[in-house]
């Protein structure tokens, strides 16, 4: 087992959790304005892409970075005019978000870049930098240093968000609108702005998740490359209670367990000699979350409008 | 008028899905008018157009068939992916564990080993709302990935063949078998994996028909998903019908492997499902939670898989995803109703 928890894994632990942090806290934002977001996954997808393409044609991760968050805004914006305009059950409009997202990425890609479904690989020196790129430390610092800006930047982001949720206006009136809608509109908030306010923020950062994973941790896009990391992020959020420091410890969580079962393949095994399988591991943040919302480790309470559209004259 | 709304309705998200995918055919510089011809056409050729869109619309009709079962309960099941993996793994698991059995025997127990295996992973989330409230989307969601997770563990480490590099069981036994219909329709060949469990698809559809409308149990389903409240207090038991209704749509979603493991491939083969449990959600919706509908929508959607093969091989740029993007769009148009609402009236 020694050989399993070392340095690396909390390196690694960081890694994996960083995209799960930009989404959950995403979803943090329409999920408080009362918006369910199942179409974390789609917007991961579609900031991952865009990430790839434009960083391969304008050689600039942060030009890539910045086109990502654009593009989950507007993916983020049509979602919203979908479930706020007309109204549309936001679970069933996520899922065909996701679902176009597997494709659109793919015929796009076939048709720049004349392959079926990747981009063509970013150069090494064109991907989002680490911290010790920008700042290099000397060697007992130096390890400090070794994790990506964007894992940075999330932390950085968790805290903004704790402070925007619970210490600004627009806090206030992004959770009344998610618990109460009718009282926060008899208050004079315009309900539904609020609310596409939360839609399109959560697709500015589930966007910028995407792009770490093909500019970031990778070095190209590939199909379907977010492989269940929105609903993941979607889990932490409610294990985390829909606050934002708890949904990021949650995200570390999910992290590990993702990380522990990476390097544990190969060298822990089992008594009969074999490998343990990856796949109990794998199970982990959906029992959890199974468990959590069952009421089993405290209750997880959604916001009281979670789901429900609003309308001013019914 | 209500009868004509309730057709023109889904025609017109149809339509407007294909407006938009042409758009995206023409940004991406194909003809929208040839990729169009080739998805469409390919369908109507017999036999293999008619035969493969029947055999890609089996699964579809029982995973439309489930969501809008419990759509009609007044539940969103986007479960059914995950109960039919454990569907499929199931009946796989009678069919090698049973092997010498006679067909007659066998195959019905496979058949029950998969509608059990489903209604059993679809229950738990209607128990887990019944008991503790929590609500059934997250739990399907969170569902699917355990199920993936435990039929891949079982595939892998315990029924694969030694040495075998693909993710796959070993062969049911040959009892097992469903017949496919080319071994007794003229004209159809056998190579084609249109099987028997397209006839039980059109079965269960007549099934739920007649559940939902002509029996108790229906009934007392749709009086709950129309209004909880008024079903409770005309004394119906809400908890007992939530889990009822996530049973019978767990089932239905788990006959999928019916077709897939006893009429295609005789083996339980990992990963095997196209999305077969979101696109039911489309399928439900487009057809209007009715059993009619359901079908027509999946033999539209059949179509447009079949189609892409041809898209793929015959045009320069647009690839097969193209029938991802249109099945996609449908569901955001079919989710969308209220954009073609007559303005005003309410």
């Amino acid at each position: 087992m020694g050989d399993v928890f070392t340095i690396s894994l909390v390196f690694s632990t960081i890694r994996l959790a960083t995209p799960l942090v930009w989404a959950a806290i995403g979803g943090l934002y329409s999920e408080r304005s009362g918006v369910v977001n199942i179409a974390l996954e789609g917007l991961m997808l579609a900031g991952a892409f865009t990430a790839a393409a434009v960083t391969f044609y304008a050689h600039s991760p942060w030009i890539g970075l910045a086109s990502a968050s654009i593009a989950g805004a507007v993916v983020a914006f049509v979602f919203a005019v979908i479930c706020i305009r007309f109204k549309a059950n936001e679970v069933v409009a996520g899922t065909g978000i996701n679902i176009l997202f597997l494709g659109l990425p793919a015929v796009l890609s076939g048709a720049l870049f004349l392959s079926s479904g990747s981009t063509p690989q970013v150069p090494r020196d064109e991907l989002l930098p680490t911290v010790w790129q920008i700042v290099p430390a000397a060697p007992p610092w130096r390890i400090l240093t070794d994790v990506s800006t964007i894992s940075l930047l999330a932390l950085v982001v968790v805290g903004c968000t704790w402070y925007v949720l619970y210490r600004t206006p627009f806090g206030l009136r992004l959770r009344s609108v998610g618990e109460n809608p009718e009282a926060a509109d008899a208050a004079g908030i315009r309900v539904e702005r609020i609310r596409y306010s939360g839609v399109v923020l959560s697709g500015v950062l589930a966007g910028i998740g995407g792009a770490y994973l093909s500019i970031g941790q990778s070095s190209l896009f590939t199909r379907n490359m977010t492989a269940g990391r929105g609903f993941i992020a979607l889990a932490a959020l409610i294990f985390g209670k829909w606050r934002p420091v708890q949904t990021m410890l949650a995200c570390l969580l999910f992290g590990f367990a993702d990380a522990v079962t990476i390097q544990m393949q190969g060298v822990v095994k089992m008594p009969s000699g074999e490998d343990v399988p990856v796949q109990f591991i794998q199970m982990i943040p959906y029992l959890v979350t199974i468990i959590v919302l069952a009421g089993f480790i405290g209750q997880s309470r959604a916001p009281g409008a979670l789901g429900v559209p609003y309308d001013k004259e019914a | 008028m209500s009868r004509l709304r309730e057709l023109l309705f889904p025609l017109g998200a149809v339509l407007c899905a294909f407006a938009v995918g042409a758009v995206v055919v023409l940004l991406v510089g194909d003809s929208p008018i040839e990729v169009y011809r080739l998805l469409l056409g390919s369908a109507l050729s017999w036999p293999d157009g008619i035969g493969y869109t029947l055999f890609f619309a089996t699964p579809l009709i029982f995973t439309g068939l489930a969501v809008a079962v419990a759509l009609r309960g007044g539940l969103l099941n986007i479960g059914a992916e995950g109960q039919l993996y454990v569907a499929a793994f199931a009946t796989a698991w009678v069919g090698i564990k049973l092997t010498g059995l006679p067909s007659l025997l066998l195959v019905p127990l496979c058949c029950l080993a998969a509608m059990g295996a489903g209604a059993t992973w679809g229950a738990i989330p209607g128990l887990l709302k019944a008991r503790f409230g929590s609500h059934e989307v997250i739990n399907t969601i969170m569902l699917n990935f355990i199920a993936v997770a435990l039929v891949g563990y079982l595939t892998q480490y315990h029924y694969r063949l030694p040495g075998d590099p693909i993710m796959e069981s070993v062969p049911i036994g040959d009892t097992a078998h469903l017949p496919r219909l080319g071994s007794f329709v003229p004209g159809l060949p056998e190579r084609i994996p249109l099987n028997v469990g397209f006839l039980l698809a059109l079965v269960a559809a007549w099934l739920v028909y007649v559940l939902l409308w002509k029996t108790k149990w229906g009934y007392e389903i749709r009086a709950t998903g129309q209004s909880p409240a008024a079903a409770e207090y005309g004394g119906i038991s809400i908890r007992k019908e939530i889990v009822l209704t996530m049973a019978i749509s767990g089932a239905l979603a788990g006959m999928v492997g019916i077709n897939e493991v006893l009429g295609y491939r005789y083996r339980y083969y990992d990963g095997f499902s196209d999305n077969y449990g979101f696109t039911g959600i489309a399928v439900a919706l487009l057809g209007r939670n009715h059993p009619a509908g359901v079908l027509l929508a999946a033999l539209l959607f059949a179509v447009l898989q079949r189609g892409g093969v041809p898209v793929d091989a015959f045009t320069q740029l647009v690839s097969k995803d193209i029938v991802q993007i249109l099945q996609a769009l449908v569901i955001l148009f079919v989710a969308a109703e209220g954009m073609f609402r007559v303005r005003g009236k309410r």
